[in-house]
């Protein structure tokens, strides 16, 4: 493995394309059997089977939904903004998924004498024998939750039709008030770690040091803020089916739907990875166990949670939501950084 | 293959930053507007400025456009595609011809000398981008960002007060 490709050595373009793949692919099945994991737990808690018809306890219904999805008939309609229309799933899609890239999901590994973090968008110095990774990550993250906004905005605009209208402008309201106290939230974590950078976040949390015992508060009110900025129960106001049939994506069918959906699922992923690696210490965890496989069952944890919230609450009303937002999330995070900023150090 | 990056995102840039102004319909001109402001962040990128970067994306193209969009979505503007502004392209052209100017007089000045400030590459990567901006901004930039702070205070102010319409 002596070549050599823009002054770097070939295995790290190799170990690039592998994590990348490894990862996508992970995320997929992941987002495809929480669509099922939803179904069953949330049946199970209200005294349900769930699905128990295809496969063994519905194993294979995840696969039956996309093929029916995949073969349902494309309708768009005539007096939508074709472009736009066609776009927005895009959108939608396309940050969900690509938030992983700053996420660490386990610790170094070395593959024929070379050193490679597991981390997609980072790789393994050897002059300065430490992991360099994208040192703004949170702010990446934070970046992206911002643009997947469009992704909504964009179809309620385009579909041309009350409802999604309605539905994509709430949407947009809510994503906008929550990101600032999901964005207000961690703030206090960086005040801890001193750094924006994911690799060093979880690193400090080592040991059992992790920040959800630290900044308690934050990691609810960051929690609750992200829950509501993907638009999940106990807040999936722009798909209310009571008064808006269901919201931004009304007019949507087939695989265009299905995209929605899975930029849905994928952003619940991406927001309990997020959680995992800011407040539960990332991939740390008892040292029998390798670093990946406490990540994912952290990750896991907190999907379950998410579906448990949903299985346990009613919607908010409108009013009710945005004044949780603003009047008590807010105030509440600005307390939290001044009272980290007075005790901590 | 810097070269061949920069030459790429540079004329999306530009190219997007024409449709802003030739698009008929506000939506595309804004959804090309968000396509420009992610060029500059792509840019910021490989100019060791990540931090900035981010921040790009997240104020101008995740909250400001969002805004935009949002009162375009509001207003309905799409009855008034077709209208011309004649007045708007004179005024245009006078100005985009005064920059040109302007940025002439610039280049072939020798204000530009080619030396190198404090901030180098390598001091960048060293502290970190980051901690640069926050150290700067803290200590020589203090009153005027403190005075940033206020400004934005009284807006907030005036935009309640005008909004509310009892208080």
């Amino acid at each position: 493995m002596g070549f050599e490709l823009f002054g770097l050595p070939m295995i790290y373009y190799i170990a690039m394309i592998v994590k990348v793949l490894v990862v996508f692919v992970f995320v997929l099945l992941t987002v495809a059997y929480a669509t099922y994991a939803e179904r069953k737990i949330i049946g199970h808690m209200q005294v349900r089977l769930g699905p128990m018809r295809t496969g063994w306890h519905g194993l294979l219904q995840p696969i039956a939904d996309g093929i029916k999805l995949f073969f349902k008939e494309e309708i768009v309609p005539s007096q939508s903004d074709k472009f736009a229309f066609l776009l927005a799933p895009i959108i939608a899609l396309i940050p969900a998924f690509i938030g992983f890239a700053v996420i660490p999901f386990g610790d170094t590994i070395e593959v024929m004498g070379y050193k490679i973090p597991l981390q997609i968008a980072a790789f393994y110095d050897t002059a300065a024998g430490k992991v360099v990774d994208l040192n703004v990550g949170v702010l990446y993250i934070l970046a992206l939750a911002s643009v997947g906004v469009y992704g909504i905005v964009l179809a309620g605009w385009a579909s041309n039709s009350k409802y999604s209208l309605l539905g994509g402008l709430r949407s947009s309201a809510q994503m906008i008030s929550y990101e600032l106290a999901a964005g207000l939230a961690i703030i206090s974590v960086f005040m801890m770690s001193e750094s924006l950078s994911l690799q060093k976040i979880v690193a400090d949390q080592a040991g059992f040091g992790w920040y959800a015992f630290k900044q308690p508060l934050a990691f609810i009110l960051f929690f609750i803020c992200s829950i509501a900025e993907i638009n999940r129960t106990p807040f999936d106001l722009p798909e209310a089916e009571t008064e808006l049939v269901s919201g931004f994506c009304t007019e949507y069918s087939s695989m265009k739907y299905a995209m929605f959906f899975m930029a849905e699922y994928a952003n619940m992923v991406t927001v309990c990875a997020v959680t995992t690696t800011l407040f539960l210490g990332g991939w740390h965890g008892p040292g029998f166990l390798p670093g990946w496989v406490w990540f994912i069952a952290k990750v896991y944890f907190l999907i379950f949670v998410c579906m448990w919230i949903r299985a346990t609450y009613p919607r908010y009303r409108y009013d009710q939501l945005m004044r949780l937002g603003w009047k008590v999330f807010l105030p509440l995070t600005l307390l939290n950084i001044v009272v980290t900023g007075l005790i901590a150090r | 293959m810097e070269t061949i990056f920069f030459t790429i995102v540079a004329a999306v840039t530009v190219l997007s930053g024409i449709m802003v102004v030739t698009c008929r319909n506000p939506i595309n001109s804004a959804l090309s507007l968000i396509l420009t402001f992610f060029c500059i962040a792509t840019l910021y990128v490989t100019l060791d400025a990540p931090f900035m970067a981010a921040v790009q994306v997240l104020v101008y193209a995740g909250a400001i456009m969002v805004l935009i969009v949002f009162v375009i979505m509001l207003l309905n503007i799409r009855s008034e595609v077709g209208r011309r502004y004649t007045h708007a392209g004179i005024i245009g052209t006078v100005v985009g011809f005064l920059m040109l100017v302007l940025t002439f007089n610039f280049l072939n000045n020798s204000s530009l000398t080619g030396a190198k400030g404090l901030i180098t590459t390598d001091v960048i990567n060293k502290i970190g981008h980051t901690e640069l901006i926050a150290r700067s901004m803290f200590t020589d930039f203090l009153l005027p960002f403190e005075i940033t702070s206020i400004l934005l205070l009284v807006a907030i102010i005036g935009a309640v007060i005008l909004s509310k319409k009892k208080i």
